[in-house]
């Protein structure tokens, strides 16, 4: 197995890390940098646990590996809070009941970090669309979408 | 303060917001030196293992080198129940595609996986046994040649009831309908696939297990008799759990397995299922088959049901509820709250070369609810009464109301959960509607389900289905330290539900403290008093009846306490925002200061009053039942055969909610995955028991964009089958959505003569239905 040293930057630190060149940049992320709030639900890109931002767009990370990653800026759920202050989006999720088994979590709140980022007075239907590539087996996504549109009005006070 | 009925944020919630929470892969990630397992499985459903041969610097084991000390198995005390016995690796037969036949060592799961592919298994493949009729055939080959097999050839139960009347009530009745039901096999697809991890400690000869699981005092008990070692060398540590629903019930062999190599090795080992091995060989549920004739009077009235169901149930047993748990529930609880008095069935499950069954929300009451409330839709048709008319004409207003199999029915809100549909939904504006959508070609229905929810019931109800392992009880222990906050210690194990919130509500009333002041410890072998985990519907019931008495007791000791220290007497100590005082003065004091004493100023305590502040109770009651009403809107289009799902309003009945947003949460979810039921979720295998819908692109779960806004409306029966008030609401979701969407396909395509029994109801099945009708009309003509 050959080996590459590569460094990656997450949620604006820097790591250096020994990886093969197969390993996929979710399996990096929980193993060499100790990233373990990155889930993995399916491996194979469909229920959009592992989605992360790569240079601010949402990525699945089971897909991509590490590797690809030289130079880009990661941002993962642990990034979201700043100095013990929640996001808008974790305080509107705690708030609307936007999660149950928190598994799926993670995912949803970058890729709705990523969306109201986008466009911050996006649509319902919209909304819902770019909602839709992300699974979560516990709220019905009722509340989800409530907590995602309680955040956007929040965020663009 | 009442913090009982307040939608508080849960305590869960910071941590698992932050990417905090630790679940199992987390630990596996975290825990030093770790190896990896990943498992050879079976390619074909059914064969003859020939040989396995490996390279010899591979580690594996296999059957043969794995020690083990028994099978696990787990029985019913039944004469027409057959045990099956599940080997934790597959020996000289293999039974099912993706069984385990041997597990490889790594040191990442992608070296295991690499090495695994080493690993020959030469297997002689012989023809399978898949479907029920093939099972049933007279000709069959037994998945299990190797028991005695009294019933049939795959046939490992067969229940039968029957009232008295049922024959002479059938002969009597103005109308027999007659159906024919079918409810496909699927998977209750928690996003966090299992996992467990084992740390053997050599220094004190204890295994610590931390695994995703419901139930970790009952896999301390399985894991421990089949590896042969006494339960005290076995801790079982439940981290976060990414969803369960069931699917993480029962004792799974590659947990057993990660044990036996952990302690063998003497090095933690961990397996993390991925979603393909999820799928694959992880449990299954719902593949049945009923035959049910329905008596009606002209007037409406359900007269008997006699019932004929069959329930796939795979290779193997599932421990510790058996393969029995569909084919029984179904065969207890297919007449519903309904008043009916004859009820005949027969009850049956048969084994085949596929995935074992094990619980999945709602065990089979989503498929019996959808063939009752079918059956009452078709009668109400035939009859000329309106859907909700029948329902109100057969659904019980007297209470306890006897089941015809003799379950107990405690007070609900059956018919009043039809009025406030009525209310909520204007069914003379949709029945214009619908009309002037059917002349442009658009198929627009509605249906309604109506059901109770069995929940919170303890050993007694167990006991009745002759379980050698019987659950039921549920204990806590309830200590208040030094500083005067408060640790519960319980046997439930939630993953999802937010127990340690509600369960908090519950004691910051009984012990006038806030809720931040209780913690609520779980899933924890070595720190909680054996229980029996969460299923069932029954944490908040079970778990929050016994945090409740055992807060009776503790706040007894705090009074007697209080009053030696007031001077006064103990039935005059009220304890309320954080202070016992006596009644109607202002003399009290701090529960933090009455805890320090009682732990540190022993001395000062009355006679019989022991030092520190605990209680421990057990809560076993014999069960409620909350009730609901679902109503569905749909258009179906007839020439796509897809279902647009417009409209869902829930009216339940939970009694006592102690956090609305939480049950209203749970009746989401429940719905969501109803919906999914209903429409989308079926694991297909081909004829040679092959999955084909392996991955998340052909097993499809709902996304947002399949969901419509849920509407929820609550009403409360309040009565003293849980101390709570409260009634277990987690499966209503599932059972009832399931029958109002096939319930509102039906009714849009009344036009076309088309009545769906059978789901879920996919494009392609709409479509033949549609074509055969069709077909019907123009051999008519």
């Amino acid at each position: 197995m050959t080996f590459e040293s590569m460094e990656l930057k997450i949620n604006g630190q820097s790591h250096r890390v020994e990886i093969e060149a197969r390993k996929t940049l979710a399996d990096t992320l929980r193993e060499d940098c100790g990233l373990t709030g990155t889930h993995l639900g399916c491996e194979h890109g469909v229920c959009g646990a592992c989605t992360v931002l790569l240079d601010g767009e949402p990525i699945r990370s089971c897909l991509m590996f590490a590797v690809q990653c030289r130079g880009s800026e990661i941002e993962t759920v642990e990034g979201l809070a700043e100095d013990g202050e929640l996001h808008p989006l974790q305080e509107a999720f705690k708030e609307h009941h936007g999660l149950q088994c928190g598994f799926c979590t993670p995912g949803f709140l970058m890729l709705a970090k990523s969306l109201l980022q986008a466009d911050p007075d996006i649509g319902d239907e919209d909304l819902r669309e770019m909602l839709s590539s992300n699974l979560c087996r516990c709220t019905g996504y009722q509340n989800i979408v409530t907590a995602v549109r309680s955040a956007s009005s929040r965020m663009s006070q | 303060m009442n913090w009982v009925g307040r939608s508080l944020p849960r305590v869960e919630d910071r941590a698992l917001l932050q990417g905090q929470g630790r679940y199992v892969a987390d630990i596996a990630d975290q825990t030093r030196s770790c190896k990896h397992l990943a498992f050879v499985r079976s390619p074909v459903a059914a064969g003859r293992i020939v040989s396995i041969s490996y390279p010899e610097d591979v580690v594996v084991f296999t059957a043969d080198n794995l020690p083990t000390v028994k099978p696990i198995r787990a029985a019913l005390d039944r004469p027409d129940f057959v045990p099956i016995e599940t080997p934790v690796l597959a020996s000289s037969v293999v039974r099912h595609s993706g069984e385990p036949i041997a597990l490889v060592v790594g040191d990442t799961r992608a070296e295991a996986e690499d090495l695994a592919e080493q690993v020959v298994v030469e297997i002689d493949a012989t023809d399978p046994v898949i479907r029920i009729a093939d099972a049933l055939d007279p000709g069959a080959v037994s998945v299990h040649s190797e028991l005695p097999m009294p019933m049939g050839a795959n046939v490992v139960l067969d229940a039968h009831f029957s009232t008295e009347g049922l024959d002479a009530a059938m002969l009597a009745a103005d109308e027999v309908f007659e159906l024919k039901f079918r409810s496909h096999r699927q998977s209750a697809l928690p996003i966090e696939a299992r996992g467990a991890v084992a740390v053997h400690d050599i220094s004190n000869g204890r295994t610590t297990l931390t695994a995703s699981t419901q139930m970790p005092h009952v896999l301390r008990t399985a894991v421990s008799d089949v590896l042969g070692f006494p339960e005290s060398e076995l801790r079982v540590v439940v981290p976060e759990v990414g969803g369960a629903f069931g699917q993480k019930m029962c004792v799974p062999r590659e947990y057993v397995a990660v044990v036996a190599v952990a302690r063998h090795l003497k090095t933690p080992v961990a397996w993390i299922e991925d979603r393909l091995e999820n799928l694959l060989a992880s449990w299954h549920s719902r593949d049945h088959e009923y035959e049910i004739r329905g008596a009606f009077s002209r007037d409406g009235r359900l007269l008997a049901i006699d019932a004929d169901l069959i329930c796939n149930v795979g290779a193997y047993s599932n421990y510790p509820v058996t393969f029995g748990v569909e084919p029984l529930m179904a065969f207890a609880e297919l007449p519903g709250p309904y008043k009916l008095r004859e009820y005949r069935v027969r009850s049956r499950a048969v084994t085949t070369n596929l995935c074992p069954i094990a619980p999945y929300r709602g065990v089979s009451r989503p498929a019996i609810t959808m063939a009752l409330e079918r059956l009452m839709d078709v009668a109400a048709g035939k009859l000329g009464i309106g859907a909700l008319e029948i329902r109100r004409i057969n659904l019980p207003s007297e209470f306890p109301h006897r089941m015809p199999t003799g379950i107990s029915i405690d007070p609900g809100s059956y018919v009043e959960s039809l009025d406030v549909v009525q209310q909520e939904f204007d069914l003379q504006a949709f029945r214009v509607r619908q009309k002037s959508a059917l002349t442009e070609g658009r198929f627009l229905g509605v249906g309604v389900s109506v059901f109770g929810e069995r929940t919170g019931y303890g050993t007694p109800a167990f006991a009745a289905r002759a379980m050698e392992i019987t659950p039921g009880y549920e204990t806590a222990h309830l200590e208040m330290n030094p500083s005067g906050d408060v640790t519960a210690r319980i046997g439930a194990s939630p993953h999802g539900q937010g127990l340690a919130t509600t369960l908090s509500q519950i004691l910051a009333d009984e012990l006038g403290l806030t809720p931040d002041r209780i913690q609520v410890v779980h899933g924890d072998t070595d720190r909680t008093p054996y229980g029996w985990g969460t299923f069932a519907s029954r944490s908040l019931v079970l778990a929050g009846g016994a945090v409740k008495q055992a807060a009776a007791l503790l706040r007894d000791q705090i009074s007697r306490i209080a009053a030696e220290l007031l001077e006064a007497r103990d039935e005059d100590i009220v304890i309320e925002a954080g202070l016992a005082k006596v009644a109607g003065t202002n003399s009290g004091v701090p529960l933090d200061d009455l805890a320090r004493v009682a732990h540190h100023q022993a001395h000062r305590l009355p006679d019989g009053v022991e030092p520190g502040l605990s209680a421990v109770s057990t809560y076993d009651p014999s069960g409620t039942f909350s009730n609901a009403c679902h109503l569905a809107v749909v258009e179906v289009d007839t020439i796509t055969g897809h279902v647009d799902l417009q409209k869902f309003l829930v009216v339940e009945d939970a009694g006592q909610l102690v956090n609305p947003q939480i049950v209203e949460g749970q009746i989401h979810g429940g719905v969501v995955q109803g919906i999914a039921n209903a429409l989308y979720e079926e694991l297909v295998h081909d004829d040679q028991g092959n999955l084909l819908a392996s991955s998340l692109m052909d097993y499809l779960p709902p996304t947002v964009m399949e969901v419509p806004e849920i509407e929820i409306h609550h009403l409360a029966t309040i009565n003293d089958s849980s101390i709570t008030g409260a009634k277990g609401i987690g499966e209503g979701g599932t059972i009832g959505a399931p029958a109002a969407i096939l319930n509102a396909i039906s009714d849009a395509l009344i036009p076309l003569g088309v009545s769906v029994n059978e789901m879920p109801a996919t494009p392609s099945r709409l479509r033949a239905l549609i074509r055969e009708a069709e077909a019907e009309k123009v051999m008519a003509i």
